[in-house]
């Protein structure tokens, strides 16, 4: 069994960790390097609760080596956090897009590709793009109703040319802010 | 759940990787591309090999559109497919059965190379390959070999990659004028096809007038995945959709013809749905899929 030493950034942080070969990059996350953010549901691929941003795309890291994230840029639905909640997170709770919230740092994950790519999905796009999240409380009304909002203040933002805070108005962006 | 423990070593060229392949010749050795059929197999410890050898290769990576041909790496993944759009022009049928791989996460992580050479009986791209007539590239030490879709799937997880040998690509040519569609039913537990249907048909002659003389089929490939243990031809729904003109008449007595070229006995049965309910679901899908074509075909519907 071969060991590797490997350096992904989480988060903003750059983590240099030595993972056995058969580590998943879920447990190196939550049980190496403390990121619990990404939880682990049906451990076979089909749920999501896994689910974080690698390089950008949505990736379920239950199903990834460790080892194959090394020097790979990886953002957990903690990650989106600034000083309070960021406009996706907001948006779900406002729209209670969450119940027991097991489901949700994957949805948020998944929610973020989809945003990036098109601002402005319908619902049956919304519910396509999230179909390998699976959440067993809510009924997935009000997580579309989530998203839609968050697609909406993206938007809204978008066109004043600020970034979202998310909570709640927006303060007039700083002189020099970044974006 | 997590894999047994094994020796994993990274390619970063197709000469690393087939020189890792021959150093490990007497090992159990797997190959690594997206992940998202081994690592799960892995977990569950269906497979337990000693060493993994996982293609970091970007050459892999890329999509090469020539004249009459589109060749797409091995690592290509389902996600770059469906979004590139020398893909969609050139080989829609490709993209289209593509973004119906699983889920978003599922086509940002797996590859074309992975899905054809894991062969599972219910994968999309097998019948995409075998419906464009493609050729997949393979590579060996001793050089390069080819094999036509139609030779390639061999049964459930069997297809014609030998031990040390490597999968490169697959050249995909392009088809006349026609019309193309994947249409699938998606297996309510696993997420793969419980059956899905691959049809290029190419009118020769004719316009899709408003007279409806749709064009009359110059040719036609049409291939289904899920139903056995193996993506195949339907050569008998094809020879019934050549030289007539693609209407609902044509289509009705081709879809009719879906199970004359399987053994219904082959049928794949599990617990959500019988063979001889695939069989029928065989049907309805082919009706669909050159539905779907025959549009494309007379302009009515916008390609993938
Ligand atoms: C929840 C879930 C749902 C899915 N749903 C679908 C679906 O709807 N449709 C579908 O088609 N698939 C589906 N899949 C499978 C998925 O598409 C896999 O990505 C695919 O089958 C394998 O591709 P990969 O790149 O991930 O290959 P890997 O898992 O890395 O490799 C698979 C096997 O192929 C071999 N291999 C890989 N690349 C090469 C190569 N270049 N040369 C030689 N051998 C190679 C290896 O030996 C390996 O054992 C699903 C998977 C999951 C987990
Ligand atoms: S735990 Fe990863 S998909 Fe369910
Ligand atoms: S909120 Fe409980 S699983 Fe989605």
């Amino acid at each position: 069994m071969s060991t590797h030493e490997i350096s992904l950034t989480v988060d903003g942080t750059t983590e240099d960790l030595t993972v056995e070969s058969r580590t998943l990059l879920v447990h190196a996350l939550r049980d190496d390097l403390g990121y619990t953010a990404p939880n682990v549901g049906c451990e076979s691929g089909k749920c999501g609760a896994c689910t974080v941003e690698m390089d950008g795309d949505a990736v379920k890291s239950c199903t990834i080596l460790a080892v194959q994230a090394d020097g790979s840029d990886v953002t957990t639905a903690a990650g989106y956090a600034d000083d309070g909640l960021d406009p996706v997170q907001r948006a779900f709770h406002d729209e209670h897009g969450l119940q027991c919230g097991y489901c949700t740092p994957g949805m948020l994950a998944t929610t973020h590709q989809l945003l990036d790519e098109n601002r402005e999905p319908t619902r049956a796009e919304i519910r396509r793009a999230l179909k390998g999240n699976v959440c067993r409380c809510t009924g997935y009304e009000s997580i579309v109703d989530a998203v839609e909002t968050a697609a909406e203040r993206l938007r809204a933002a978008d066109a004043d040319g600020e970034r979202p805070t998310g909570d709640g108005p927006a303060d007039p962006p700083e002189p020099g802010a970044e974006d | 759940m997590f894999p047994a423990e094994f020796d994993y070593e990274r390619a970063a060229s197709v000469s690393e990787a087939l020189a890792l392949l021959d150093e490990h010749a007497d090992a159990d050795v797997e190959i690594l591309a997206g992940g998202h059929s081994l690592v799960p197999a892995m977990k569950n410890r269906g497979r337990e090999p000693d060493v993994v050898v996982d293609l970091d290769v970007p050459a892999l990576d890329a999509v090469n559109a020539l004249d009459d041909r589109t060749v797409v790496g091995a690592l290509t993944t389902y996600a770059t497919l469906v979004d590139s759009g020398a893909v969609r022009s050139t080989v829609p049928l490709v993209a289209e059965a593509a973004s119906e791989v699983g889920d978003t996460q599922i086509r940002n992580r797996g590859t074309i190379g992975g899905n054809l050479a894991a062969a599972h009986p219910g994968a999309d791209l097998p019948a995409a390959v075998l419906a464009s007539d493609a050729t997949i590239l393979l590579r060996n030490r001793d050089g390069k070999r080819e094999v036509g879709a139609t030779d390639f799937f061999r049964g459930d997880g069997e297809t014609a990659v030998e031990r040390g040998e490597l999968l490169t690509g697959v050249r995909v040519p392009h088809a006349d004028d026609g019309g193309f569609a994947y249409a699938r039913k998606t297996h309510p537990a696993t997420g793969y096809a419980m059956v899905g249907v691959a049809a290029v048909v190419e009118t020769g002659g004719g316009g899709g007038g408003d007279d409806g003389s749709e064009g009359v089929v110059s040719s036609a490939r049409v291939a289904a995945t899920g139903a056995v243990d193996r993506a195949v031809r339907l050569p008998s729904v094809e020879d019934s959709l050549v030289d007539e003109p693609l209407d609902a008449a044509t289509i009705d007595a081709a879809a009719s013809e879906a199970t004359d070229d399987i053994d219904t006995g082959r049928l794949r049965s599990d617990a959500h749905a019988s063979g001889e309910f695939r069989g029928e679901l065989l049907e309805t899908y082919v009706g669909r899929a050159l539905e779907t074509a025959a549009d494309r075909a007379a302009g009515d519907t916008p390609t993938a």
